[in-house]
């Protein structure tokens, strides 16, 4: 399988995400220019994080405009694997294809920590080989996941958030909510289940010789969607 | 020409977590009179001329989001 890694002026996690996919998780990758108006060829999508644009109107609001996007879309639409992440987190929201927004952190700070997840469901591909508590880096300013009331109560009812933010311990609560997302949900997933969005990092986590493994079984969950399709 | 202005801002249902600091930061330096702070944007749009469907539509696509944000437009004289 083939993945896309999309490069947007003022992508700064796209190397990660290319070498996370080649050298640990196995798969071809290939960067695509956010101009592009085809990924015939691909299999799936990484968007990948930074701070498109600048970060002007909204995180991800111009970046979600540009032309390569309509492609994601109809990735999304087909049922192929997408995963955004921290500012292509902020991009799949704007664009739609995942419910809510990602407001100011509420601490007013950006934080880039090593924080802990506990995937919400394991019946998902992206979540399916999350086992116990992931150790993770997060780096957001604006990372406090919002969705109006109608929207969340779907979200959990039809078991669409992939990951909460927890303690070393696993405990789900305020204390262990970084950014003040509600519910401290730090990724979802689409109706489908295809379409995966987060603000942790889990492709800066996927090397033995950079320090931690413990992303691997996320993006893992690539080849898991792939294999649905 | 015709000058238009858009005034975005959060959803007062939505804390604004920047407002809250300023807030703050007014009573510490003894305005104590302030209760609540909100931060919107301003966005100046210089058009050929003004079309109201239309500047609803560049709102609804990219200069707000209808999850988190109200907008108003304005026409100046």
């Amino acid at each position: 399988m083939k993945i896309a890694v999309i490069q947007f002026p003022g992508s700064n996690c796209d190397q990660d995400a290319l070498w996370s996919l080649r050298s640990d998780l196995g798969v071809e990758a290939e960067y695509v220019w956010h101009g592009e108006s085809s990924l015939n060829g691909f299999d799936g999508v990484f968007v990948p994080g930074g701070f498109t644009y600048g970060d002007y109107l909204r995180c991800g609001a111009i970046a979600a405009q540009s032309s390569v996007m309509q492609e994601v879309i109809r990735f999304a639409n087909e049922g192929r694997p997408v995963l955004g992440v921290c500012n292509g987190f902020q991009i799949l929201c704007e664009t739609g294809i995942l419910p809510g927004a990602l407001l100011q952190n509420i601490n007013e700070r950006f934080i880039c920590d090593t924080i802990h997840l506990v995937a919400a469901q394991r019946q998902s591909p992206w979540t399916a080989q999350a086992e116990g508590v992931i150790p993770i880096p997060i780096a957001h300013g604006e990372g406090r996941y919002l969705a109006q009331d109608d929207e969340l109560k779907k979200l959990e009812d039809d078991n669409l958030i992939a990951f909460r933010y927890c303690d070393s311990a696993g405990n789900v609560n305020e204390k262990s909510n970084p950014n003040g997302s509600l519910n401290n949900i730090a990724g979802i997933l689409n109706k489908r289940g295809n379409v995966l969005g987060m603000m942790p990092h889990p492709e800066r986590v996927t090397g033995k010789n950079i320090g931690s493994t413990a992303g691997l079984p996320i993006i893992s969950g690539f080849v898991s969607v792939f294999a649905t399709i | 020409m015709v000058t238009v202005r858009v005034n975005v801002s959060l959803k007062p249902s939505l804390l604004d977590s920047a407002g809250r600091t300023v807030a703050k930061s007014l009573k510490d330096l003894s305005f104590s009179e302030v209760n609540d702070v909100r931060i919107g944007k301003t966005i100046t749009l210089q058009m050929e001329k003004y079309e109201e469907d239309r500047v609803k539509a560049m709102c609804d696509k990219l200069l707000a989001n209808p999850v988190i944000e109200n907008y108003s437009i304005e026409v100046l004289p």
